[in-house]
């Protein structure tokens, strides 16, 4: 356990989530589920479909409220103060959008918050800056819902970086997206590290990231069932020249073929 | 050359260009919001909230029946929005049915009222559908008055307007004030349907406000260019049912939807015919 070497004097935690409870539609999705990110540290939330991963980030956000236990932002309390220095990464595009936006729409309300109902004078320049950075400038006028999966993730992404935040939370990012666009995240993602960035990132395999992670959270049926190292998928292990060495406490063991794992898959 | 000084027309014009230029503003965010219909819902509550002003003003013993229709329109739109709008964010139904829900108790209590206040048929018709060759000078300067909130606050919002409508989660983890911007939105709605209510009546101001959003739609990608071509069409379309019917006798309201409808059947055959000549070009170049 992380927490188990620190002490009340120690530099807050990015991300400090205390028994949280969430209902949703009559039924306790999430049972007072515990979850903490060092400053800088990458953590990733695994778990199967239905364990609660999603509804946890959108809690960590905001975006649903408790119906028990807390959630503290670089140590204070989450408000909408705290929600300035976190960009967070939904799991797919909004639900609105009966009408065109373009993708440099979509990335300049990343610059909104609380207090900022409207842009900075440099909203354009910044926005274009951060689709840049994800290697999808050439979109910044395109139509986002004719875009591609892969194309579309990368302007949420942007519209989550232009917001420059402490803390990122992202929702399955990996999720039906092309390999172009996994390695253009991938490399956004160990920048934000290496800038000191705190990642949350919801993943049901680690897959591409899994170089970057050394820390994850798993959940099942809404409770936490493993905090530490990553339980490696399946399928990396089972694959030809794997070459991890870590214990592996909460893994099953994995099959003995790569033939086995196409057939288990 | 006369036309033009006349006072009626006058006022119908500015009246016309008014409502034409807004509708589309609250329009644009419904439409990306895909709660099209809530102006029809909001505007069956409006028609309660004349027939609650006429019994008022009967109630009230004032001479002119009409004294209190707007302001019973203004109060009863705006509940209703508030009210369609909180059942929304706490997920008590769906927004469909909530507009359902809407649109029966709007008409049936509305009928209910104007036969208790003993209104006449033809002003009921003249909310129904509008009545904007009886529009006066003070209804000229009450509707100025509302488009004029709505230009500042439908625009002057946009942004923000825009971040909510798009994707309401992530505009709660930035921190913006979501259940207020929502509010906004709502009201917006309901001042806009009082103010369009004379032109189209509320039976069509749903139409006003979607036909020119759904024709400039397919006519750019960009959600503000979306929103400005929609007030452009918007005006044309006002201005020339208007103008049209200075020479022929024919009902306001529902000439513009008309025209709006035509418009709308024209660029989509347009641009059909352009998808359609572009897939030919793209087969031939692979060819």
């Amino acid at each position: 356990m992380v927490a188990a070497n620190r002490t009340a004097a120690d530099t807050p935690f990015a991300v400090e989530a205390r028994g949280v409870r969430v209902r949703l539609g009559g039924h306790e999705i999430l049972h007072a589920v515990d979850l903490e990110a060092q400053p800088g540290e990458p953590v990733a939330v695994m778990g199967g479909n239905g364990s609660g991963k999603s509804t946890l980030v959108r809690a960590l956000v905001g975006a649903l409220p408790l119906t028990g236990g807390s959630v503290k932002i670089f140590g204070a309390e989450r408000s909408r103060a705290t929600a300035k220095r976190i960009g967070y990464v939904p799991q797919r595009m909004g639900a609105g959008s009966g009408v065109a936006a373009t993708a440099l729409e979509v990335v300049t309300s990343g610059l909104l918050g609380a207090g900022q109902l409207r842009p900075p004078r440099d909203a354009k320049a910044k926005a274009l800056a951060s689709l840049e950075d994800l290697a999808v400038g050439d979109l910044a006028k395109r139509d986002v819902s004719t875009l591609s999966g892969g194309q579309q993730q990368r302007v949420l992404i942007a519209r989550a970086l232009v917001r420059d935040p402490d803390l990122l939370i992202l929702d399955e990012p990996m999720a039906g997206v092309d390999v172009p666009s996994q390695e253009a995240l991938a490399s956004a993602l160990r920048r934000r590290r290496d800038a000191g960035g705190t990642i949350v990132i919801v993943l049901h395999e680690l897959g591409a990231l899994a170089p970057l992670i050394d820390h994850a959270v798993v959940l099942d049926q809404g409770c936490v069932t493993h905090v530490g190292e990553p339980p490696h998928a399946l399928g990396v292990h089972a694959l030809p020249g794997h070459d991890h060495d870590h214990a592996h406490t909460d893994v099953p063991e994995p099959p003995a073929s790569p033939f086995a794992w196409e057939v288990r898959k | 050359m006369s036309l033009l000084t006349d006072p009626l027309v006058q006022r119908m014009m500015l009246v016309a260009v008014m409502v034409g230029a807004t509708a589309p503003i609250v329009g644009t965010y419904l439409v990306h919001r895909r709660m099209a219909l809530l102006g029809d819902g909001i505007g069956h509550v409006a028609l309660a909230g004349v027939a609650a002003g006429w019994l008022a003003g009967s109630w009230a013993g004032l001479a002119d029946q009409d004294a209190l229709a707007i302001p019973g329109a203004i109060v009863f739109a705006i509940t209703g929005a508030v009210v369609i709008e909180r059942m929304r964010a706490r997920g008590i139904a769906a927004a469909d049915v909530i507009m359902a829900v809407m649109f029966y108790g709007g008409i049936a209590s509305g009928v209910l009222l104007i036969s208790a206040a003993g209104g006449s048929n033809a002003n009921l018709m003249g909310y129904l559908f509008g009545s904007i060759s009886t529009v006066s000078w003070s209804d000229v300067w009450v509707t100025v008055a509302l488009s004029i909130a709505i230009l500042v606050i439908g625009l002057g919002l946009k942004p923000a307007l825009f971040a909510v409508t798009h994707d309401q989660e992530f505009a709660y983890s930035t921190g913006l004030p979501v259940g207020a911007l929502n509010m906004v939105v709502a009201v917006l709605s309901a001042v806009t349907i009082t103010a369009s209510m004379r032109v189209v009546g509320v039976l069509l101001v749903s139409g006003l406000m979607i036909l020119p959003v759904a024709i400039s739609q397919m006519l750019t990608h960009s959600f503000t260019r979306t929103m400005t071509f929609s007030m452009i069409i918007g005006v044309i379309l006002c201005i020339t049912g208007v103008g049209i019917t200075l020479f022929y006798n024919l009902q306001p309201g529902a000439l513009i939807v008309v025209l709006g409808v035509l418009l709308y059947v024209v660029v989509a055959s347009g641009a059909s015919m352009r998808k359609r000549r572009r897939h030919r070009r793209e087969m031939a170049v692979a060819a």
